[in-house]
């Protein structure tokens, strides 16, 4: 069977869709048919891809509108006669082809403040159950492939990149802020560097995770009420205040 | 003069995997100023794909395991021809770099009693594996990724391709490469360089590898004048997807069966009790009945035989097959659906869950899956030094799986990860060391600098040629047809034959398109690298006549006694030429070599 893909084909100054045709076989994924074409029609066509398992979080693009990984998108999906479009993330530079210019949430990463356990217990060890757990790993199987911060309007229509770090690193936050080790108090970091007050809770990002991350409901929203405690219950404040270190009923 | 970037470093670190990032760090932990770079971006080296999880005798889930039980799997499973300086150390370095990584962050499934949980894995006695369901890879490779972007001095250069390693006085001095946004050329000047750039899967027509895995650290190491070794031992791992065809290759974790997956036939049945090798039939049950109970937790019972060492299953499924009792496309059923309740299934093996689901149509908590062997791993690599690091050219370090020796003739589940901790930091130590012992640093030659921009242009430039990507299917089929799973005499000579025939063509590629990320231009610069990679293996295969771990024969199919003594080392000798030379393995001191009497 044969289908047709529509691909944008540019850089940052100008670009357009050019139809490529791919044969297409049983279990085929638009990665599949993106290598197709790379391998026998248009070797310089550009994009990211590595694991084609959806593990690594590369080979993030809009297929027929839908921010999505390439190489868990099967093909038989779309098999409605229509062209297959395949355009790049919209909320980043384009480089080249799909290839977007993500070097911005690297930058942003760099400015949460890194783990600081707590002292390990008289044996030596850190004792954690495994429902303690459960939460930060849930955020912890992020694969960075940014489809959410894709999606969110602060991003992708507002452009606040300077204001709002983003559900990746809102997610990123909690999973150092609710890890049953740590210490340190991200509470003013979250709110003003990373800007957690210009999410309105619109959870498109929670949507398109391919993780199936709760960001919204399981990340999001208790933070924003470690803010609201820590910012305007005075006792927490004056224990903030005193011992640098976030009140103890939140950890 | 072609014009370049330069940069200037203590250490340049190539590889942004496990290994070159806890090398990093451990350099920067010492003073260093560092630059690492990485073809992909950050944290998407191969090291985010791994699944099971990490070896290392903690002892937590078995109280009866400790380092030395841990250094005779590795050494057993490697069929003896490890370096076992490397296992040693590997073994008693393993638990603390486990728990260094909890210190920094990583949140590893809990035992009851709140510690890091183990589970089992092939080859290892006891469940050994520290792990985050099925995406122990990415726990490591995030963890260690924020730390190093918190470690000072430690500069991140992503998507850039080193090319080249620069020598002077028979050392190193730096490296030369192109950024793949821009395709301009980078130069860094560096009084040592450590190599972590992973594997050479991707040569290889069914592969777990990704676009990566070239062998690029081999090949460049090689033609600046280090040894590589353990070439011939190739890892087929036994469970990769083959069905369909867009999966071929793609890796099922051996979590499954160590989470109690049994491997079935045609006839439906369970067909690894015929094929336990002799040394190995004391640890392993030998009645289905056994193996039940050692799964409910029966601390009498023997292992079951599907957790063997890869080797063992690749070769049995292989069996099978031409026995004319393959599964429907041809490889054996796997299958956790009877052994364990969907739940359970669906919290240790998610990612399984899901890629089966999406990508296949295939239940696992319902229904089997089908698997069979796919090209996964290198046991060999640059030659080196089990303390430092070291390889045999002054200033050049080599970790993680561009590394050879730890491994001996076949790895054991796990045990990269945990080799990528242990030797990422010796080469970060070792390295570091070096540079403060270094009195004069050598220079760099321009016109080699200018003949080698030169070299990476001319695909761009030529009028007409090939495209690369033919080059490469070409390639793959030859080392899938000829060097792959089962080899013989005739097999390995064809292939080789072959690859000498297709390698002229090279020369010849031409790539369409400009120098701005350009995925056929990198294709074609990829190629040399594995074509040394896939003419070392073959050669070395050749010669090897025996079978042992990762590399069978079918016209030798038992172990030779001599060739059990000795590692093929291979050195450069002339422009292009490689030279296959026998070295005696190092001698295990009377301590170590007591733990294998009566093997
Ligand atoms: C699907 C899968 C599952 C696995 N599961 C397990 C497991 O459960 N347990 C286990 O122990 N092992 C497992 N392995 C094996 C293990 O993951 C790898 O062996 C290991 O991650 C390799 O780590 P590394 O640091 O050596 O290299 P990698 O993580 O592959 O990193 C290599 C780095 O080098 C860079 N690089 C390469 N060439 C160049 C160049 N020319 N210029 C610049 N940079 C370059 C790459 O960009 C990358 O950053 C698995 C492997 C696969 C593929
Ligand atoms: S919920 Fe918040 S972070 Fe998520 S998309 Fe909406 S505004 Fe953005
Ligand atoms: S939170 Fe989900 S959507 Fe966002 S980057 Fe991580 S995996 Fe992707
Ligand atoms: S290639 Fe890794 S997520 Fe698609």
């Amino acid at each position: 069977m044969e289908t047709t893909m529509s691909v944008y084909r540019g850089d940052k100054n100008s670009g357009r869709f050019v139809d490529y045709k791919v044969k297409q076989f049983e279990g085929m994924v638009v990665l599949d048919a993106i290598h197709q074409i790379q391998a026998e029609q248009s070797t310089d066509l550009a994009c990211r891809w590595n694991c084609k398992a959806g593990k690594c979080g590369s080979c993030s693009a809009e297929i027929n509108g839908k921010p999505r990984l390439m190489c868990m998108s099967r093909m038989d999906q779309y098999n409605d006669g229509k062209p297959i479009v395949v355009r790049p993330l919209r909320a980043f530079p384009v480089i080249r082809d799909l290839v977007t210019d993500v070097s911005w949430n690297y930058e942003i990463n760099k400015k949460i403040k890194p783990f600081k356990p707590k002292a390990k217990e008289a044996d030596g060890t850190w004792r954690m159950q495994q429902y303690e757990v459960d939460r930060v790993q849930e955020f912890r199987k992020c694969i960075e492939c940014f489809l959410c911060q894709n999606v969110c309007h602060v991003l992708r229509d507002h452009d606040k990149k300077n204001e709002f770090g983003g559900p990746r690193f809102l997610v990123r936050a909690a999973s150092l802020e609710m890890h049953p080790l740590d210490t340190e108090d991200r509470i003013d970091m979250i709110k003003d560097s990373l800007g957690s007050g210009l999410c309105n809770i619109t959870k498109c990002c929670t949507e398109v995770c391919p993780e199936s991350i709760k960001i919204t409901d399981n990340g999001i929203i208790p933070l924003k009420e470690r803010i609201v405690d820590a910012h305007f219950d005075p006792v927490v404040w004056l224990w903030r205040k005193i011992t640098g270190k976030p009140a103890q009923p939140t950890k | 003069m072609t014009k370049y970037e330069s940069f200037e470093q203590d250490v340049l670190v190539i590889g942004a995997g496990g290994a070159g990032l806890r090398a990093a760090i451990e350099a920067s932990d010492l003073g260093m100023n560092v630059g690492l770079v990485c073809k992909s971006l950050l944290g998407k080296a191969h090291t985010v794909m791994a699944e099971g999880g990490v070896a290392a005798a903690l002892a937590n889930v078995e109280t009866r395991d400790n380092w030395k039980v841990h250094f005779r799997d590795t050494m057993r499973g490697g069929k003896m021809l490890n370096n076992y300086r490397m296992a040693q150390i590997h073994a008693q370095e393993a638990p603390d770099r486990v728990r260094e990584l909890e210190a920094w962050g990583a949140v590893f499934d809990r035992t009851k009693d709140g510690r890091i949980l183990q589970r089992n894995f092939g080859g290892h006695l006891y469940p050994r594996l520290a792990h985050v369901g099925d995406r122990t890879g990415l726990e490591m490779i995030r963890t260690l990724q924020d730390k190093t972007v918190h470690s000072k001095n430690v500069k991140v250069h992503m998507e850039c391709t080193i090319y080249k390693l620069l020598t002077n006085d028979g050392r190193i001095c730096g490296a030369i490469g192109y950024w793949r946004e821009t395709g301009r050329f980078i130069v860094f000047k560096a009084k040592a360089v450590i190599l972590a750039t992973g594997g050479v899967g991707k040569s290889f027509k069914i592969t777990s590898n990704s676009w990566e895995y070239t062998g690029d650290g081999q090949a460049i190491a090689f033609e600046a004048g280090a040894d590589l070794i353990d070439m011939e031992f190739v890892q087929f791992h036994p469970t990769g997807m083959i069905w369909p065809l867009s999966v071929k290759g793609t890796l099922v974790t051996e979590g499954v069966r160590g989470e109690g997956g049994v491997l079935r036939n045609s006839k439906n049945e369970r067909f690894m009790f015929k094929y336990i090798p002799e040394i190995f039939k004391k640890d392993y049950a030998d009645t289905e009945d056994e193996a039940r109970r050692w799964l409910d937790g029966d601390k009498a019972a023997r292992r079951p035989p599907e957790l063997l060492t890869r080797d063992v299953v690749a070769r049995a499924i292989n069996s099978e097959f031409k026995a004319g009792r393959a599964s429907t496309h041809g490889g054996a059923y796997l299958d956790i659906a009877s052994q364990r309740d969907g739940e359970y299934i669906k919290r240790k093996l998610p990612s399984m869950y899901h890629q089966f689901k999406e990508l296949a149509d295939v239940d696992i908590t319902k229904q089997a899956m089908e698997v069979g062997p796919t090209t996964h791993y290198i046991m060999g690599g640059v030659k080196v030094d089990g303390e430092t690091a070291q390889s045999t050219l002054p200033g050049l370090f080599a970790a993680g799986e561009v590394a050879g020796g730890m491994h001996g003739s076949n790895r054991l589940g796990g045990n990269s990860l945990s080799d990528l901790l242990v030797f990422g930091r010796r080469a970060g130590m070792g390295a570091a060391q070096y540079v403060k012992d270094l009195r004069t640093t050598a220079t760099l030659k321009e016109a080699e600098i200018d003949t080698t921009c030169k070299e990476m242009l001319a695909p761009m430039e030529r009028a007409s040629g090939e495209n690369p990507y033919v080059i490469v299917q070409e390639l793959q089929e030859i080392m899938q047809n000829h060097v792959g799973i089962i080899r013989n005499e005739n097999e390995l000579s064809e292939g080789l034959a072959k690859i000498q025939k297709l390698k002229p063509r090279v020369d010849n590629v031409r790539v369409e398109g400009g120098r701005a990320y350009n995925p056929g231009w990198h294709q074609a610069l990829d190629l040399r690298a594995m074509f040394i990679c896939s003419e070392a293996i073959a050669k070395a295969a050749l010669l090897r006549k025996e079978s042992r771990g990762g590399h069978s024969r079918e016209d030798f199919p038992n172990y030779d006694k001599e060739l059990g003594k000795i590692n093929f080392v291979i050195k450069k000798s002339g422009p292009h030429e490689m030279q296959l030379v026998k070295q005696p393995l190092p001698e295990m001191p009377a301590d170590l070599a007591e733990l294998f009497k009566g093997d």
